[in-house]
């Protein structure tokens, strides 16, 4: 490990938003994206379900 | 073997199904290792301090909007040659993801310019050229929804797709052959690395990591894109009454 506390690594030398916003962004877009495929996968089982029945 | 069978959608449909899982796991899997490795591992760098840990995002964002964008121009070019419509619905797949990482790479590419350049934003060769390669992500999608007639849709955004091609090799050379602001390539071929061992490893396991993320989110696109173009033929209804059931 090379950080000395967990407040040493959330402070990230300093440049604690830059990192932090980057690495959020990131993992939230990608969280996003997931989801509103998750979405259109419930809106196909209605359509898809109707279809059937 | 016939390959070609894999090029219809009753045989693509099922088969997709089944492999998105292992590529979902195994990219959450070397995303949680990368992210070990690059924050808690790597040490911080002589030079730029901690802001260089952007790297870890940064550079696999920006290489997969390069490289998804090479994807979805050579399904387009299937779809065009071969006339085959899952290559369509392939290329239709990889935009909005490839559109996705290249705002990612423009947005941490700008959070880490300002504390390292001082400037949020500025008109270089690399920037700008991804900028443009956003601009043709949205403008494929765009051309893709304004038309009505599927075909002609698909017809149209691929050749936009292919022309635009030509910007992929812009954006990766311009810091050899413009005097620019953006660093050099860290990763080279015939070199060896300029990065420590550690962060390089961090590094090449979250370009993986976002690579099989890609594939995973790609095939699931193209099966919603399958199920919303076939609603109506009668196979579909069995694939998917046939995956409830399991």
């Amino acid at each position: 490990m090379y950080w000395h506390s967990l407040n040493d690594f959330l402070h990230m030398g300093g440049y604690a938003l830059y990192v932090w916003v980057s690495f959020a962004v990131t993992f939230g877009s990608m969280a996003i994206e997931l989801l509103l495929l998750r979405v259109r996968r419930l809106k196909g089982q209605k359509m898809m379900g109707g279809a059937i029945q | 073997m016939n390959w070609l069978k894999f090029s219809s959608p009753q045989t693509f449909y099922p088969l997709a199904g089944k492999l998105v899982p292992w590529f979902a796991v195994a990219a959450t899997v070397l995303t949680i290792y990368g992210l070990y490795l690059g924050l808690l591992i790597a040490p911080t760098d002589f030079q730029q301090g901690d802001s260089y840990r952007i790297i870890f995002v940064h550079v696999p964002a920006s290489i997969l909007s390069m490289f998804l964008y090479v994807v979805m121009a050579i399904y387009a070019a299937l779809g065009i040659s071969l006339n085959a419509r899952l290559s369509y619905m392939m290329a239709t797949s990889v935009a909005p993801t490839g559109a996705m990482f290249t705002f990612l790479a423009l947005l941490t590419g700008s959070f880490w310019g300002k504390p390292t350049w001082g400037a949020w934003w500025v008109w270089d060769a690399r920037i700008t050229s991804e900028l443009i390669l956003l601009f043709l992500y949205i403008g494929y999608m765009s051309l893709q929804s304004a038309i009505d007639d599927k075909r002609r849709a698909d017809r149209a955004s691929a050749v936009l797709a292919i022309v635009g091609v030509i910007n992929v090799p812009i954006i990766y050379f311009s810091v050899k052959w413009w005097n620019t602001l953006h660093q050099g390539s860290t990763i080279n071929m015939g070199k060896s690395s300029t990065m420590a061992p550690i962060m390089l490893k961090a590094m090449l396991i979250m370009m993986v990591a976002f690579w099989l993320y890609s594939v995973a989110v790609i095939l699931t696109r193209a099966r919603r894109e399958i199920e919303d173009r076939e609603r109506n033929s009668e196979w579909i209804k069995q694939a998917w009454l046939q995956e409830v059931k399991e």
